[in-house]
């Protein structure tokens, strides 16, 4: 029974590190999609998303199908109830990465704009913390959880920022409207999906150390 | 270092204080320097292997190991601050005040009526209008009154198992104890039959103190509020339910509950 049980959250665990990996590349494509304003590598994105959702449908059923069954206790309840809510957050970060894809179609039809923030910083710095908080699931390393809850008041302000620079820009030249609400759309996915990346995180220190850290501030210094 | 990482936790006001309670069996030793207390009128599960000394440790609690020869006992037991290892104790009385449910139920061959006053019987209480009382009261406070109440003076040996074991329960709770030993109390039932024990138990919480020693792991989750896991004799965590389920402090705890143990 135990080993029944031992296998079913190792196959688990597989299976979310797998997802993991798909939604981390589909992030990536969709960042560069809009650095590079390819369509091609947009579209991939969108169509990619579908996996995504079967894998997210797959891996709630296994939970369910573990705590049926199985019962689970101690670090097997935790692991499986930590791995139903990154399932959430990973299926989330996918639709994100869609939006950024749906945003760089339409950008790569307008005349190129300059992207009213430092895109690159801030697209590398999310997919940064969406790769920790993905490492810190598979190494069980609540440290690098809490580098990535750290990270993410960075990102925050960055997008606050980008606010203000497109509020003054709109002031500026109203003819780029279009295409500034979009930049600002994408702005605002990439921190969303930094905000999922940090769920994961805190998911994981609760994983590991059974201690609910959400709604709390991180004091976690370089 | 907070409370919380001390596997053993210290009780306010505790019912029973166990202090360094050694036991014997001839020259094995059952028992090892076990030391806790357990809150009053809640309900504490003593969980761990086959062999690991919970049934000896709550046989010590109403004495019921006296009646074995071979048996050496050191430590002290305090039931509300008294020792009850004491060799003057009433052992009577005491098994009056720690009432004591087996894995088989052993309703007497008598009516139902006669089992549930088995107890006042003997103590000679003969008051008519008390003992109807009692019954019913007993009867109702173990969830049997609605299912026996036309047949009291029926034998109760027509009962089904479940109803057995709740008659047991009624049958004890009758001489008003205080704390009611449980000893794996639904190994033998259905799980029907084991809901409605386990509900009771859940019931009984408040009005007495309930120390259940069970193989059943998600029973022990399920009804208590602390949990003390035993090995080889030795108490090796005890803390609140909640706590021993999600976060054990001890690795052994951990294993043996995830079924990693052996």
């Amino acid at each position: 029974m135990a080993e029944h049980l031992r296998r079913g959250i190792e196959d688990l665990k597989k299976k979310v590190i797998t997802m993991s990996a798909v939604v981390e590349e589909n992030v990536a494509k969709a960042t560069r999609s809009l650095l590079e304003r390819s369509t091609d590598l947009a579209n991939e994105v969108i169509r990619g998303d579908v996996n995504i959702d079967q894998m997210e449908v797959d891996i709630e059923e296994e939970c369910l199908k573990l705590l049926a069954l199985h019962q689970p206790v101690a670090i097997d309840l935790r692991f499986i109830i930590a791995v139903l809510k990154i399932n959430s957050d990973l299926e989330r970060v996918g639709d994100l990465a869609v939006n950024i894809a749906e945003r760089s179609l339409f950008l790569a039809t307008q005349p190129k704009i300059c992207m009213p923030f430092d895109y690159e910083t801030m697209s590398n710095m999310v997919q940064q913390m969406l790769g920790d908080s993905i490492d810190s699931l598979v190494n069980l390393d609540p440290r690098l959880a809490h580098k990535v809850r750290a990270q993410d008041d960075k990102v925050d302000a960055m997008n606050r920022e980008m606010y203000e620079t497109v509020k003054s820009e709109v002031i500026g030249g109203p003819e780029y409207i279009n295409c500034l609400l979009h930049a600002l759309s994408v702005g605002r996915h990439l921190e969303r999906i930094a905000d999922h990346a940090t769920n994961v995180a805190e998911d994981v220190v609760y994983l590991v150390d059974a201690e609910i850290v959400r709604h709390t501030p991180e004091y976690f210094m370089d | 270092m907070p409370l919380s990482h001390i596997p053993i936790m210290p009780v306010d006001n505790p019912q029973v204080e166990v202090e360094k309670l050694d036991l014997y069996y001839g020259n094995a030793q059952a028992l090892k320097s076990v030391s806790f207390g357990i809150p009053k009128a809640n309900v504490t599960a003593l969980i761990g292997p086959s062999g690991c000394g919970k049934s000896t440790f709550i046989r010590c609690i109403n004495r019921m190991n006296d009646l074995i020869d071979t048996i050496r006992i050191e430590g002290v037991i305090k039931i509300d601050g008294e020792n009850i290892l004491n060799p003057t104790m009433d052992v009577i009385e005491l098994r009056r005040r720690v009432g004591m449910v087996f894995q088989k139920w052993n309703p007497f061959p008598k009516t139902i009526y006669e089992n549930v006053i088995y107890g006042l019987r003997i103590a000679g209480v003969k008051d008519r209008t008390m003992l109807d009382e009692t019954v019913e009261k007993s009867l109702k406070r173990a969830a049997l009154w609605e299912e026996v109440k036309d047949r009291l003076h029926q034998s109760a040996m027509g009962l089904s198992g479940g109803q057995m074991q709740r008659l047991c329960i009624a049958r004890a709770i009758a001489v008003n104890p205080e704390i009611i030993l449980m000893d794996e109390p639904c190994s033998a039932l259905d799980p029907r039959s084991t809901a409605r024990i386990e509900d009771l138990i859940r019931e009984l919480r408040g009005d007495y103190t309930i120390i259940i020693v069970t193989h059943n792991m998600q029973q022990a989750a399920r009804i208590s509020d602390y949990t003390a896991y035993m090995y080889l004799g030795e108490l090796i965590e005890y803390g609140p339910t909640k706590k021993i389920f999600t976060k054990p402090v001890k690795q052994e705890t951990e294993d043996y509950i995830t079924g990693r143990f052996g």
